[in-house]
C-alpha cells in the first residue's frame, strides 16, 4: 500500500477562531479583547491613506521591474492591511524586523519608499540604517530574523526597557514572518528562546497560502496559531485583510510584550494576490477561482466603503488618490536616480577595517577601473 | 611586569571577566557555560560572579544562540557565544556565514557587529565524534568573518579581550586539548596585537607555519631536530583571518622551506592557501614545494586512532626531510 503524500486540502486539524473587526463588506464590530473603541473615522482615513500608498508602491515597483529598471519585486498586493495594520501599532521605539515582502511596514516606518528599490535594482544591499527607523534589512533568509527580533527583545529586558507602565519608555520588537517560515528551525528556536525568557516579541506571521507554490498544508497540520501554545504562548489568529483588526490585535500583544508578559504570535490570514515575485508564474499552483475569492475580501475596498458609510467625502478620496500619483511619479524618478555602487568602495565594508590583503584586491579593482576608462576614452 | 602562571583555560577565564569587568555591555551566553561553568569550565564562577543576565544560560539550540546574540548587537550589546564544541557549530552555520559575517557589509558599514564566537577546537582527548573537529578553514572563507586561534595562556588572556574589542565578529577557536597547559601569563602588557602573527622559535633550515594546538606540537618537532642539528623556525599565525603573512614570507625567505602544519583535513585547509601565497610571495627562495602535514581527508575518525590522524612530531619531521632533500 502506497499512503497519500498529497498534501490533503481543508485537512488543518483544530479550531481556531478568527478576528475580524470590519468585515468585507466594510461593517464594523467590537471585540472586548482587542479594544479599539478609541479608533475614530479620521484614524481610518490615515490608515487608508497607508494602504492606498503601500499598493501604489508596490504596483510601481512592479511596474518599474517590468520595465527592466528592477531585477526583481517581491509583490505585497493583498497583504496590505496585515502590513499596515501592525505597522501602525507600532510606537517610535519598538523595533521591526522585517522580510523581504513587507514594504507596507516600512513605509509605516519611515523609510523612503525610494530606498526599498535599491535592493532589488541591484544598487545596494540595505539602503537606510536600522536604527534610524527603528526598521532592520529586509531578510531574505527564511525566518532568520525571528532569532534577530527575540535576541533584540532580550536585550530590552536587560536594559530594564519593559514594564514600567511608561508609554514612552517600555518597548517591544515584532518578527515580520510568513507561513512557509513557520517550517523552518530559526522559528522553532525563536519561539523557544522567546517563550523562555519571556522576552517582549510579537510574531506577526503572515499566511498568504503560500511559500512561493507550496500551498500551507505542505508546511502545517494545524493553524499556525495554534502553534504557540506548544511553546507555551498566546496565538492568535487574525484577518490578515482586515486593518482594523490587524492594528487592534497587535497592539494588543505589543503592549503585553511592554508590560512585560511575554511573546504573542499572530497568524495574519490573508493572501498573496500577485505572484512571489516578478520571476513566478503563480498560474502553474493555483486556480483563478482561488484568486477570484479573496479579491471580495480586499483589504482596501472594505475601508473605502466602510468610510464611505461614515461620511468620508470624494474630496477625501480624491486626494488620497492624487497623492499615490505623486508618489508612483516620484518613486519612477527616484529608482532612475539611484546612484551605481561602485566595486571599489564595497571592500571598506567586508569589515570596519581594511586588512592589507583587502586593500590589496581593492587596488586591483581600481587599476582595472582605471584601464576601463582609459579603454572608454 | 605583572606575571601569573595559568592554564590555558583559566587564562581565557581570566580575559573575559577582565572584559566583563570593563564593559558591562559583554554578556556571555551559551550552553551549560553558567551554573556548571562551561563543560570546560572555561566560565568558571562567572555566573556567581555576574549575575544571571550576564552569563545565559541558553536553550540548546546553536542557531538560537548566535541569532539571538546578533539581535543583542543590535541593541547595542557585546555577546560572547559558546559553542559547546567544533562539530556543534554547523546548526548556527547559516546564521554565521548570511547574517553574521555579511550585516557590516549590507549595510554599508551602517550596523557593527561586535560578537565572539568562542569554539573549543581540534582532537587529541579522546572524544568522541562530532567533539574534534576543526572548522576554521569555513571560517576562513567566509569573507566578513574574521578568525583567530591562541596556543598559549598568555595569548589566551589578551587575545580573547581583543577579540571581544573588536567591532568586527571575530570566531575565536580555542585549542582545547591545550586548556590544562600553564604558562606564564603578562597581564600588564599584551605584546603584539590580536592580528599579528609571532615567530614561536628561531631557526635557520625550514620554516613551521602553524597555530592554535599544533603550535605546542611544532616547538615539540623543533626541540627533536634541534637534537640532529636542525634549526626549525616555528610560526604562530595567530590571525587565521586577516592573515599576516609578513613573518611568514621573512622567514621562508630565509629558510627556502616550508611545512604548514595543521589538524583539520588537507583539502582546502588553510594549507593550501598557505602554500599558494607562499608561492606568490617566495617562489625565488624556495627550495622545495611547500608541505602540509595535516589530518587526511576522511571524517574525523574513532579516537582510538585519532593520533595517526593528527599530525605529529615524527610526521612533521619527515615532512621537513622530504622538503630538505627535495
Amino acid at each position: 500500500m502506497t499512503l497519500p503524500m498529497t498534501p490533503q486540502p481543508g485537512a488543518l486539524a483544530g479550531e481556531h477562531e478568527l478576528v475580524q473587526l470590519l468585515s468585507p463588506d466594510g461593517t464594523r464590530r467590537h471585540d472586548p479583547r482587542f479594544p479599539d473603541d478609541d479608533v475614530e473615522r479620521e484614524e481610518v482615513e490615515g490608515w487608508y491613506r497607508d494602504l492606498v500608498l503601500t499598493r501604489r508602491i508596490d504596483t510601481e515597483a512592479f511596474a518599474l521591474q517590468r520595465h527592466g529598471e528592477l531585477g526583481l519585486w517581491p509583490p505585497a498586493l493583498g497583504q496590505e492591511a496585515a502590513q499596515v495594520g501592525s505597522g501602525r501599532a507600532l510606537r517610535p521605539q519598538d523595533f521591526a524586523f522585517p522580510t523581504y515582502r513587507d514594504h507596507g511596514v516600512a513605509y509605516c516606518r519611515g523609510v523612503d519608499p525610494a530606498n526599498l528599490l535599491g535592493l532589488f535594482r541591484g544598487t545596494e544591499l540595505g539602503s537606510w540604517d536600522p536604527q534610524d527607523h527603528r526598521y532592520g534589512l529586509p531578510q531574505i533568509i527564511i525566518g532568520a530574523q525571528t532569532l534577530h527580533a527575540t535576541g533584540y527583545a532580550m536585550g530590552l529586558l536587560l536594559d530594564g526597557a519593559v514594564g514600567h507602565d511608561d508609554p514612552e519608555r517600555d518597548a517591544a520588537a515584532i518578527a515580520y514572518l510568513g507561513d512557509g517560515a513557520t517550517s523552518q528551525g530559526d522559528v522553532a528556536e525563536a519561539f523557544v528562546w522567546a517563550a523562555s525568557y519571556q522576552a517582549p516579541v510579537v510574531f506577526f506571521c503572515q499566511n498568504n497560502q503560500y511559500a512561493i507554490s507550496v500551498p500551507l498544508e505542505r508546511q502545517t497540520r494545524v493553524p499556525i496559531a495554534q502553534r504557540a501554545s506548544g511553546f507555551g504562548f498566546e496565538g492568535v489568529r487574525v484577518d490578515g485583510n482586515d486593518v482594523l483588526a490587524c492594528y487592534a490585535v497587535t497592539r494588543t500583544a505589543l503592549q503585553k510584550a511592554r508590560d512585560g508578559g511575554g511573546p504573542t504570535l499572530i497568524e495574519a490570514v490573508t493572501y498573496r494576490m500577485g505572484a512571489h515575485t516578478t520571476s513566478d508564474d503563480p498560474a502553474r499552483y493555483r486556480t483563478a477561482d482561488e484568486t477570484e475569492q479573496w479579491t471580495a475580501k480586499d483589504p482596501i475596498a472594505r475601508v473605502r466603503t466602510f468610510l464611505e458609510s461614515e461620511g468620508s467625502t470624494p474630496e477625501f478620496f480624491g486626494a488620497v488618490e492624487a497623492e499615490a500619483d505623486a508618489l508612483g511619479a516620484r518613486l519612477r524618478e527616484a529608482c532612475a536616480r539611484l546612484p551605481e555602487p561602485d566595486l571599489a568602495d564595497l571592500f571598506s565594508f567586508v569589515h570596519t577595517d581594511l586588512p592589507p590583503e583587502l586593500a590589496a584586491q581593492r587596488d586591483d579593482v581600481v587599476a582595472w577601473q582605471a584601464l576601463d576608462e582609459r579603454g572608454a576614452a | 611586569m605583572t606575571t601569573q602562571t595559568m592554564s590555558l583555560g583559566a587564562a581565557i577565564n581570566a580575559g573575559l571577566r577582565a572584559a566583563m569587568e570593563r564593559d558591562d555591555h559583554v554578556v556571555l551566553m551559551g550552553e551549560d557555560i553558567g551554573r556548571l561553568g562551561g563543560v570546560f569550565r572555561v566560565t568558571d564562577a562567572l555566573q556567581k560572579d555576574f549575575g544571571e543576565n550576564r552569563v545565559m544560560d541558553t536553550p540548546l539550540g546553536e542557531s538560537g544562540i548566535v541569532g539571538t546574540a546578533v539581535g543583542l548587537v543590535t541593541r547595542g550589546y557585546r555577546p560572547v557565544v559558546e559553542i559547546q564544541f567544533d562539530g556543534f557549530v554547523y546548526p548556527a552555520y547559516d546564521q554565521l556565514v548570511s547574517q553574521v559575517a555579511k550585516l557590516h557589509f549590507r549595510s554599508a558599514g551602517r550596523i557593527r557587529v561586535p560578537l565572539v564566537v568562542r569554539i573549543p577546537f581540534g582532537g587529541g582527548i579522546g572524544a568522541v565524534e562530532h567533539h574534534s573537529e576543526s572548522p576554521e578553514a569555513q571560517f576562513v572563507m567566509t569573507a566578513g568573518l574574521k578568525v583567530v586561534s591562541c596556543a598559549t595562556p598568555h595569548d589566551a588572556y589578551w587575545m580573547i579581550q581583543e577579540a571581544i574589542e573588536s567591532d568586527d565578529p571575530v570566531i575565536f577557536m580555542e585549542p582545547k586539548r591545550r586548556y590544562w597547559e600553564k604558562g606564564e601569563v603578562d597581564t600588564s602588557d599584551p605584546g603584539v596585537d590580536l592580528w599579528s602573527s609571532v615567530v614561536r622559535r628561531r631557526g635557520t633550515d625550514a620554516t613551521l607555519i602553524t597555530y592554535g594546538p599544533m603550535v605546542r606540537t611544532c616547538l615539540d618537532a623543533a626541540t627533536t631536530a634541534a637534537d640532529e642539528g636542525i634549526e626549525l623556525e616555528v610560526i604562530d599565525l595567530r590571525s587565521l583571518s586577516p592573515l599576516d603573512l609578513g613573518p611568514v614570507v621573512d622567514s621562508v625567505r630565509r629558510t627556502g622551506r616550508a611545512v604548514v602544519v595543521h589538524e583539520a583535513q588537507r583539502t582546502l585547509g588553510l594549507g593550501a592557501e598557505l602554500s599558494a601565497r607562499i608561492s606568490e610571495e617566495c617562489f625565488y627562495s624556495l627550495e622545495a614545494p611547500v608541505q602540509r602535514v595535516t589530518g587526511y581527508d576522511m571524517p574525523y575518525p574513532p579516537s582510538r586512532v585519532e593520533n595517526e590522524f593528527l599530525p605529529s612530531v615524527d610526521r612533521i619531521l619527515d615532512a621537513v626531510d622530504t622538503a630538505k632533500e627535495f
